[in-house]
């Protein structure tokens, strides 16, 4: 911490005159007296800056903050100064030569976090001995290493990020590591648990992404859980995949390995937000034992020598298709220099006839279209229906069950590697790690319609 | 033995914190209907809490406390009452903001400041009652007064906060909660520690359910208010005794906990004066004694017996039984014979401060869920087994021995616990959460929790409440209560009915009626406060009817008396018939006609109406006819025309 930190922390405008005129700052402890009588003792808070600029907020002996109207305040004394640091107790990570040795790398998001009452955001915590004072089951299952990456929101990963990330797990792998976990924010946990799949290749260990719903500063948070997990799976786990280790149910159970291609968030707040589309998951992780759900996979290999190739060409997008689209938006795309244009059509992939010459001019000037499917489940059929056998004749190529945000990090990997139309398709349409599958087993498709007395009769019995 | 004692002279002083949940449609953060209950469910859901650092950077001493039990906690939903923000899936929405006018308005009756700016707050319970593991909560009020025995009683604070679930069971290490009560509004009101005899505690719950139901909008029934009573005597420290149902149970309850804390401050000063002054002088030794047992007389303490008990106790036998081996402990406390038996509560002793914590922290609950060498049960062969068990133990006539049971892990926990237990008593009363029974015992419930475990909820922005918002809630306020029971007092009204009115809402009526029907205020009263009632209970839907058809009615009556000679039958009508007016139900009960010649009709109903009992006064021969006559003439004519008619009529045929 520098010593110019600034004593109106948030504070602006009409609020921040009154304290300097009152000779208090943030982490004064002061007696408030307001136009009413009433005695409000306790220290001042930093203030968010998206707040109004009328309020001081005051943590009370209580516990209760309390926001008072600068104009209400009829004197205000300070009684002392103390503020207050954020600590969590580190505790020096003990290392058992018997346990496997895992690095967790962190970029950021809600896993291992803690509050930062200025803003009301959450920030991470995230030396071993943090992590330690917090989640001490951790030191029964591995030797654990950390190394802070970024400290970004899940939103704020990029392509230049994806690279740094997949040369920093190579270089954990290389030095050792049993098992590499990666601290993410979960809302683009998928894209990047996709394009690290093409990213690192052969890698002799699992790479487990991992997340949480619910920031650790909350006593229900599943953070604890779900790192336990994502280190026991780094540690022993027989998956050298990269996956993504998140709650399978809501309840505090047991958590799904899904295959990083094939994982989508599929709720924006639920714990068992994660679901693998088209296929079943890898595995069931609870801290008893991993039940295999598939045996198609690749399994841990401490030989294996990974590859790395980081290479890309961020001039893509994905057009989510609707009904009165226009042709001027492609024009856009094609004028501003986009290279690839992964589209998530309806049904098996179809976009209306209007755009059609849009789209031949786009391919003819040499830009790369794809086609994937926003019902997310099933396969881009374009030659069933002239209309998908127009789109075909025009160059563009379905990438059958491959999911849209999958399709667009490929996409971005592979114009990093070639321009060439054929064999840009040629590598869309090869595939890595499952993006495509040949079949979609039955039940790669379970959406169980609450309601229904089956349905009801199963929730019941289960933990949701 | 109920042990008095003078309350002055121990130093008795009560807060109370007055639960009271809102009349609105909606729960506080989310859009579920409020105060719907069920008795199934249609889900479950399975959680645990982990204590976490407030926002200073502490573990909060409840959080540290609750983390031990390893509690499995098990929440079950219901689709009509619950969402995904009750089961903690979905963050919570914007404050109802219906819920915070209501709150508001609670305040301004309690006679308090509405702060500026309402800040959200975590109050963190890891006992599950709560699926975040913490109640939303935000003062709304601060520094308000209520007259009270000639005094003022304070209100330090009042604050909005979400109700939280129902216990369904609470067995070993499964605690199951019912979620349809969460996140209904409530607030709290904290009064000042000014309360001084317990019956003074009674009267001030009831005077601040009060002014809270003065308004109408608040709910009533069955756990729609609750309270925590404080506690402490000089020399002591506050405990909590936990949602206290009714007014009622506070007196004994208050007594109870003030003869617990003298007399726990005695056994302080028997411990000092044995030479445990500090914490760690209290030391005790246990030892694995299950085979030691295995063949005794008190067959709980045998491994078969208690799988069982842990079976048959409908609970996740699987939370029970894969979690370790059967064991039974006994913990020798050197030096500390006869403060087992020492006196606690009225009627209790130290060694009941010693199960609470066991079954609570230590998840053992099969009774009597511990045995102590000061009280030991009789059976065949007792005396000889816990003389064997005293040498085993190395057991000395200054020692004493506590025994438990249970899973390994869970004995250990509850050895530490008895230890800690001795160690809060070198120190005198700790701060606990007790929970209240009817008998007026309490039971250890948890730690007190402290300041720490608040911390501001990153999810809430606060909001303003403008002073428009507040003058305008303040302009609608009925009357403050005790000024109406000035006035009802006044004129004559009892307390009991002038309460009741103000508790039900029935004073509204009385003042509108007043006010706009021109009615006589005891009159009205009486009528309101318990005339009605009787037809209440019979089902008629008279808090159905319509303000203006109630002030109609008064206005008739106060034109033509005699109609309200018949007010069961009218307002049975206009409770029963929609949308009329009051002429159209004066006549179709046909209270319009008066009859002309119905004196005529007397002679002859004296004559042929034969007395069942020959020998029946005068006066009971007169009630018997005028019942027969008023049944075709009430309303209609005045009951004491046809009474002096009738008498004329008796006499002439006499």
């Amino acid at each position: 911490m520098s010593g110019q930190e600034d004593p109106f922390k948030g504070y602006r405008g009409l609020a921040k005159s009154r304290m300097k005129k009152w000779g208090v700052r943030v982490w004064s402890d002061v007696r408030v007296v307001n136009t009413a009588g009433s005695v409000f003792e306790g220290v001042i808070l930093p203030r968010s800056g998206n707040f109004d600029d009328l309020h001081i907020v005051l943590k009370q002996k209580t516990g209760y903050n309390v926001g008072i109207h600068v104009d209400r305040v009829t004197s205000i004394e300070e009684l002392s100064y103390k503020k207050i640091i954020y600590k969590i107790p580190e505790k020096e990570f003990p290392r058992l030569p018997d346990l496997p040795n895992v690095t967790l790398l962190g970029t950021g998001g809600t896993i291992a976090s803690r509050l930062d009452y200025r803003t009301g955001a959450v920030i991470p915590a995230f030396t071993p001995g943090e992590l330690y004072g917090a989640v001490p089951e951790l030191a029964d299952i591995c030797n654990l290493t950390t190394k802070k990456i970024f400290g970004v929101f899940s939103e704020n990963m990029g392509w230049e990020e994806y690279g740094t990330l997949a040369r920093a797990v190579r270089d954990e792998i290389e030095a050792g590591a049993d098992g590499i976990v990666i601290g993410h924010g979960t809302d683009t946990m998928g894209h990047t648990g996709a394009v690290l799949t093409f990213m690192i290749q052969d890698s002799p260990v699992p790479i487990v992404l991992v997340g949480s719903q619910r920031s650790s500063d909350r006593p229900s948070s599943d953070a604890a859980l779900n790192l336990m997990h994502a280190v026991k799976t780094a540690g022993y786990g027989p998956i050298a995949e990269v996956q993504v280790c998140m709650f399978g149910p809501t309840s505090d159970q047991y958590a799904l390995l899904h295959r990083a291609t094939r994982v989508r968030k599929m709720h924006s707040s639920y714990r068992s937000a994660f679901r693998t589309i088209g296929d079943i998951p890898l595995c069931r992780v609870d801290m008893g034992s991993f039940e295999l759900l598939t045996d198609d996979f690749r399994p841990r290999d401490p030989d294996r020598k990974i590859k790395i190739d980081t290479v890309y060409d961020d001039r893509i997008t994905m057009l989510y298709y609707y009904p009165g689209m226009k042709p001027d938006l492609l024009d856009a795309l094609v004028e501003k220099g986009y290279r690839g244009i992964v589209i998530a059509g309806t049904g098996l992939g179809h976009v209306n006839k209007p755009i059609y010459p849009a789209l031949k001019q786009a391919i003819e000037k040499g830009v790369h279209v794809v086609m994937t499917v926003q019902t997310l489940w099933g396969f881009a059929q374009m030659y069933v229906y002239d209309t998908g056998r127009d789109l075909m004749d025009m160059g563009v190529v379905p990438l059958d069950n491959m999911l849209p945000e999958t399709a667009l990090m490929k996409l971005g990997w592979v114009l990093g590697h070639t321009d060439d139309h054929d064999e840009v398709m040629r590598m869309m349409r090869h595939t890595i790690n499952h993006e495509i599958t040949e079949r979609e087993p039955h039940n790669g498709y379970v959406i169980l319609q609450g309601g229904l007395p089956e349905t009801q009769e199963f929730i019941k019995g289960h933990w949701k | 033995m109920t042990q008095s004692i003078d309350y002055k002279e121990v130093g008795l002083i009560c807060g109370l914190e007055v639960h009271q949940q809102l009349l609105t449609e909606k729960k506080l953060f989310c859009r579920c209907p409020a105060g719907l209950y069920t008795k199934d469910h249609d889900g479950t859901v399975l959680r645990h809490m982990r204590p976490t650092l407030s926002e200073l950077g502490e573990y909060d001493g409840t959080a540290l406390m609750e983390f031990k039990t390893k509690k499995n906690i098990v929440y079950l939903l219901h689709q009509k009452n619950v969402c995904t923000y009750e089961m903690d899936d979905t963050p919570p929405f914007l404050l109802n903001a219906n819920a915070l006018d209501v709150a508001i308005e609670q305040c301004l009756m309690l006679g308090c400041d509405i702060v500026d700016e309402v800040h959200i707050a975590r109050k963190q319970y890891l006992d599950g009652s709560i699926p975040t593991g913490f109640q939303r909560t935000a003062i709304v009020g601060v520094n308000g007064k209520l007259p009270f025995r000639g005094r003022e009683l304070t209100i330090i604070q009042v604050s909005v906060e979400e109700d939280s679930c129902r216990e369904v069971s609470d067995k070993g290490h499964l605690i199951v909660w019912r979620t349809d009560r969460l996140g209904i509004p409530l607030i709290e009101t904290v009064t000042g520690p000014e309360l001084h005899e317990p019956d003074e505690v009674e009267e001030a719950i009831l005077l601040v359910g009060r002014v809270c139901r003065s308004t109408g909008h608040v709910r009533v029934g069955m756990g729609a208010s609750r309270q925590d009573v404080n506690v402490s005597v000089r020399g002591g420290r506050r405990v909590e005794i936990k949602g206290v149902p009714q007014a009622g149970w506070a007196p004994a309850l208050v007594h109870g906990e003030a003869v617990r804390q003298v007399n726990l401050l005695k056994l302080r000063d028997e411990l000092h004066s044995r030479g445990f002054t500090k914490p760690d002088s209290i030391k005790i030794e246990h030892t694995d004694v299950t085979d030691f047992f295995s063949d005794s007389a008190l067959e709980f303490l045998h491994r078969e017996n208690w799988e069982r008990f842990v079976a048959n106790d409908e609970r996740r036998r699987g939370f029970e039984l894969l979690s370790g081996p059967f064991c039974v402990r006994a913990i020798r406390l050197p030096g500390l014979a006869g403060t087992l038996s020492w006196p606690g509560q009225p009627d209790l002793t130290f060694a009941h401060e010693l199960t609470g914590r066991v079954r609570v922290i230590a998840c053992l609950d099969q009774q009597p869920i511990l045995l102590h060498s000061e009280k030991w049960p009789d059976y065949q062969g007792a005396k000889g087994e816990i003389q064997r068990l005293k040498k085993k133990t190395g057991c000395g006539p200054n020692d004493s021995l506590v025994v438990v049971w249970g899973i390994e892990q869970d004995t250990l926990c509850a050895a530490e616990e008895v230890r800690l237990r001795y160690v809060d008593a070198v120190e005198g009363i700790p701060n606990e959460t007790r929970q209240p029974f009817v008998d007026g015992s309490t039971d250890f419930e948890r730690i007190l929790p402290g300041p720490d475990r608040m911390y501001p909820d990153t999810d809430s922005p606060p909001q303003q409440i403008t002073r428009e918002r507040t003058e305008r809630l303040r302009d609608a306020l009925p009357e403050l209560p005790w000024l109406r029971e000035e006035r009802y007092s006044g004129v004559g009204v009892p307390l009991d009915t002038i309460y009741f009115l103000i508790r039900r809402g029935g004073a509204r009526l009385v003042d509108l009626v007043v006010d706009r029907g021109g009615a006589d205020v005891r009159r009205a009263c009486f009528f309101f406060g318990e005339r009605i009632k009787g037809l209440r209970r019979d089902g008629v839907a008279v808090d159905g009817i319509p303000d203006d058809l109630w002030c109609d009615l008064f206005s008739l009556v106060s034109s033509d008396g005699t109609l309200f000679e018949d007010w069961k039958r009218i307002v049975s009508q206009m409770a029963a018939v929609g949308d009329r007016s009051m002429r159209d139900i004066v006549e179709e009960i046909g209270l319009d006609k008066k009859p002309v010649n119905w004196r005529e009709d007397l002679p002859e109903i004296v004559q042929t109406r034969q007395p069942d009992y020959p020998n029946d006064s005068v006066g009971q021969r007169h009630r018997f006819l005028m019942g027969a006559v008023m049944k075709n003439l009430r309303g209609r004519i005045p009951a004491k025309d046809v009474s002096s008619a009738l008498h004329s009529a008796m006499e002439d045929r006499a």
